[in-house]
């Protein structure tokens, strides 16, 4: 399997990095490319940039565990993590997740894994800078909760409901 | 043994790394976070509440109850807000 992580100040290119996940084969039958964007506003209040503070060996050391755990649970054939630091402006990229599979499901399901993991265990801090000053982002419930449904196997979750 | 700080941690406590030699019976995170908050005004802020500070040894998250021994490098952290 192909796996590409990076952590980087630079901006990336969503389809090149794709693109190089297909290249030169042709049993990939599914690619799902997530990129996270910086938005121009925190709580309808707007913002003039982000700035990124990372811990960078913990960060890369700690993908690198999320996209083998992702390895173990779906078969894919290449995944790719991106995740830029520093100062980052409205509508320019943060992250990229992209993830290649023979069938969509896995894929989908992948990538949608590594973002939530991304989000509530890779050691990043978002800080917004306003026109009030500078702030730290507030780690969000909802992040944990998309986290948290990974954490207990299918079977045992529908034993719970019942 | 290192100590690392990022975020409102780092910027309350006014460092982002130290070296400390913590005394006998600090033990555990939970025990050298006590310890660390009685060092002075920046570190009683940084974890006037303790359970919302993350904290990593040599690079793995680990809980309050973790042993410090043989610990090279302990962060000290807030919620991770990437993605």
């Amino acid at each position: 399997m192909t796996t590409t992580i990076r952590l980087q100040r630079e901006a990336f290119d969503a389809a090149a990095e794709a693109a190089l996940l297909t290249r030169g084969r042709a049993d990939v039958g599914a690619v799902v490319t997530f990129t996270g964007l910086c938005r121009a506003d925190e709580n309808g209040e707007p913002i003039a940039a982000l700035t990124l503070e990372h811990y960078p060996d913990m960060a890369e050391a700690e993908i690198a565990r999320h996209v083998e755990e992702a390895r173990a649970r779906w078969p894919l054939m290449g995944v790719t993590v991106i995740h830029r630091y520093g100062r980052i402006a409205p509508g320019e990229v943060i992250v990229l997740v992209v993830t290649a599979s023979s069938h969509r499901e896995a894929a989908f399901a992948a990538a949608s894994f590594l973002m939530d993991y991304l989000k509530t265990r890779a050691p990043f801090w978002k800080q917004v800078e306003k026109a009030s000053g500078k702030t730290w982002v507030a780690a969000k419930a909802a992040d944990d909760t998309a986290a948290g449904r990974w954490s207990a196997p299918p079977s045992r979750r529908e034993a719970a409901k019942s | 043994m290192k100590l690392l700080y990022f975020a409102w941690v780092r910027e309350r406590i006014g460092l982002a790394e130290e070296e400390i030699d913590p005394p006998a019976g600090v033990a555990t995170v939970g025990e050298l976070v006590a310890w660390l908050t009685k060092r002075g005004e920046g570190y009683a802020y940084a974890f006037e509440n303790p359970k919302v500070i993350r904290t990593a040894i040599d690079r793995n998250h680990v809980r309050a109850d973790t042993r410090i021994d043989g610990a090279n490098e302990i962060a000290f952290f807030p919620p991770m807000t990437g993605g």
